[in-house]
């Protein structure tokens, strides 16, 4: 060790990577892992999350799973919950939507409208 | 590197390790592999939680989910329900985290709530064998900010303002000892750390050698530089394996990144650091016996003073501390004087870990600010006294140590507080009694103990704990003698005046406290030949209850020896003569007809 701005770089690398023992308080992604979720294809859709969210190094999002939320026909179901506690709800989700929604939505704050709940619906 | 959405913290400590925490890692591995989730979720070996009572503990982050007394086989259900499907399993939940039929996380249990972690900050937090974790909750930048922008008189000022004083048993105030040995003409110089933790029921500073051992290295390179000294020892016992293990691991790893070793952090200061295994003698613990052992002696005390700060290991200036001592250092440098010294009490400033054992339903591990009553630590932290019994008392200090009485509970836990009831922190054993507990014979105990401990160096150690002893066995046989409770009182106060080392100066200290508490249970052993609490064998009976008794005969059936006898519709009896008072007679009974006569 041969200076204390190596020894922040190894602390902020470090620290990154543990922030979800932290407790929730970024974002989070929800993905329906019941047995009407996996049977739509709720596996590839969460590693594309997690993909996606590794690539970008988004520290503050969390990706966790979630049981059967009731619209079976709609899914896989994903819910992104904000920081303030606002939530959006996507169907129909394929890794595709996923990776557009880490882009649009969690980097950008832009809610994928097309891909909501309230669109499918209509 | 790879990022996971979801970690999984097993406690590693010794307490779960030994009921299989080992096994339950790699059937998380092999689980995960199954499930295809070994990209995804990340396993994390970490220290202990605190509530070893409830392990092996299982704690599953983003959710916090705390789950408790786990078994390998339902490793399974975790990693298929939880992991992949997001269910938390709430059958294996810590009873407390879903009273209410939702999942909390583990920041909302009574137990962690009310204590305040500093020496055991990083404990079931990080992963002990990973340095970069340590460095990620602010490990090693109080040893940088030292070097690069404080003098060793500077460090020694921050600390002296804490007001941080031993944690090992004596309470010596820490920035006081440094000073002495920062005093001493410049040459080589020690910094030592006492990790022989012996006690019996103290398991304070094993915690932080296996679950932080980093913050244990940094305060003692922090001191190598306050005093003056390129070199420490870590004299720790070889009976904690795990901890000498992971103690190695992080010194390994700390000289790997030079945080150990010559010129770190690009400064002209140079510091090295061995471990020293000790062989498990209780007197070793005593700072001078502790440095004659680390010099390849015998380990036996030597006269003080000098003191270790003037005259130490290899006659040289040393300074010694306990871990959990130096556990607290690097939160000081980095929170400030001002921080430490705003917890606790007048003259006992921060927090203190206890090993809280005995009668209590929540055994483990609790660090709660100075201050803190023995009511909390008991009833509400420690989750009170198992099957509603009634509080008797509570032993601190160990063997050096005395007991405080239900009549003290609301008393807050300091140092002087301790001092004034006629017992001491020592270095935070706290052993629960209830009203099943003979009181003489935990005196007994613990003076067993010390008697086996003395190195037999000085006479009075030697010998007149050998005779205090003996009186005590009469007593406890039913054989005590008028007179026999001052001539404790008499050999107690000599051998405390004339012992050589602190092991013997504190040796009588559980039977005086005893006797200062509860001489009424001495009386009654020696005058009425009873012993209230039922435990003293020679001077209690099992005695089957004639009206009660169905004659169901099970009792018989059960008895180790033979001794009770009896027939159908007939009372059975219990042949006094052939008895050897185990109680299974009476823990057997389905009629509760059979009782303890004292």
């Amino acid at each position: 060790m041969k200076s204390l701005a190596e020894l922040e770089e190894i602390r902020k690398k470090t620290l990154d990577q543990m922030s979800l023992r932290k407790g929730n308080d970024g974002m989070r992604v929800i993905v329906g892992m019941a047995t009407c979720g996996i049977a739509a294809g709720a596996r590839p859709v969460m590693s594309a999350f997690v993909e996606e969210i590794n690539k970008r190094n988004l520290t503050d999002v969390t990706v966790t799973m979630t049981g059967c939320i009731g619209v079976c026909r709609l899914e896989p179901v994903v819910e992104i919950i904000d920081k303030d506690g606002n939530k959006v709800t996507y169907v129909k989700m394929t890794p595709e939507k996923a990776a557009r929604i880490v882009a649009e939505h969690i980097v950008n704050g832009r809610v994928c409208v097309d891909y909501t709940i309230g669109e499918a619906e209509k | 590197m790879q990022l996971y959405r979801s970690h999984v913290l097993v406690c590693g400590g010794t307490g779960c390790t030994s009921s299989n925490s080992e096994k339950i890692i790699s059937e998380f591995e092999a689980q995960l592999a199954n499930n295809n989730l070994q990209n995804e979720v990340k396993i994390v070996k970490t220290g202990c939680f605190g509530l070893c009572a409830q392990g092996p503990i299982v704690v599953v982050y983003p959710e916090g989910a705390m789950y408790t007394m786990v078994k390998v086989e339902d490793i399974k259900e975790i990693t298929e329900e939880h992991l992949l499907k997001g269910r938390i399993v709430k059958r294996l939940l810590h009873n407390e985290t879903h009273d209410d039929g939702s999942a909390k996380s583990l920041d909302g249990v009574e137990f962690f709530k009310r204590q305040m972690r500093v020496a055991l900050r990083n404990c079931g937090v990080i992963n002990p064998e990973n340095i970069d974790e340590y460095i990620a909750y602010d490990g090693y930048k109080a040893f940088g900010k030292v070097l690069t922008e404080l003098k060793p008189a500077e460090v020694i000022d921050i600390l002296k303002k804490s007001g941080l004083r031993g944690r090992g048993g004596g309470g010596f105030p820490t920035g006081l000892k440094w000073e002495f040995a920062a005093k001493q003409p410049e040459g080589k110089k020690y910094v030592c750390c006492n990790a022989d933790e012996g006690d019996p029921g103290a398991f304070m500073d094993r915690s932080v050698l296996e679950g932080d051992p980093h913050s244990l290295i940094e305060a003692m390179a922090i001191a190598g530089y306050a005093i003056g000294s390129d070199q420490g020892y870590i004299y720790v016992r070889a009976e904690y394996p795990i901890a000498v293990k992971r103690l190695q691991i992080a010194i390994d790893q700390a000289k790997e990144y030079g945080l150990l070793g010559k010129n770190i952090f690009g400064t002209d200061f140079s510091f090295d650091l061995e471990i020293r295994l000790g062989a498990g003698a209780f007197v070793c613990g005593e700072e001078t016996a502790l440095m004659t052992s680390i010099e390849g002696h015998r380990g036996e005390p030597r006269p003080r003073p000098p003191f270790p700060a003037v005259k130490g290991l290899w006659e040289k200036p040393t300074i010694l501390n306990n871990v959990e001592t130096y556990a607290n250092i690097p939160m000081i440098i980095l929170k400030g004087a001002d921080w430490f010294a705003g917890i606790g009490t007048e003259k006992s400033k921060g927090t203190k870990v206890f090993a809280v054992g005995g009668k209590i339903n929540n055994t483990g591990l609790v660090e709660i600010p100075m201050g803190t009553t023995l009511r909390e630590v008991v009833y509400d932290i420690g989750g009170g006294i198992p099957g509603g019994k009634k509080f008797k008392a509570a032993q601190t200090g160990g063997p050096s140590g005395g007991c405080i009485p239900a009549s003290h509970l609301d008393t807050p836990i300091d140092y002087d507080s301790l001092i004034q009831l006629g017992s001491m922190m020592g270095s935070g054993g706290l052993i629960v009694m209830d009203e099943d507990n003979c009181m003489v014979d935990i005196a007994k105990f613990f003076l067993e103990f010390t008697v086996d401990e003395s190195c037999g160096k000085c006479p009075p150690c030697r010998i007149g704990t050998k005779r205090m002893l003996e009186i005590l066995e009469r007593i406890t046989n039913g054989k005590g003698e008028e007179g026999d409770i001052e001539k404790l009182e008499t050999l107690a106060k000599n051998i405390k005046a004339s012992a050589l080392c602190g092991l013997g100066q504190t040796a009588p200290n559980p039977v005086l406290s005893t006797l200062r508490y509860f001489k009424d249970e001495y009386m009654a052993h020696v005058v009425d030949k009873k012993c209230p609490a039922g435990v003293c064998k020679s001077m209690m009976k099992y005695v089957i209850n004639a009206e009660t008794c169905k004659s169901c005969g099970i009792c018989a059936k059960q008895c180790p020896v033979g001794a009770i006898s009896g027939e159908k519709k007939v009372p059975y009896v219990i042949n006094q003569d052939k008895c050897i008072k185990c109680g299974v007679c009476m823990e057997k009974c389905p009629f509760k007809a059979i009782f303890k006569n004292v």
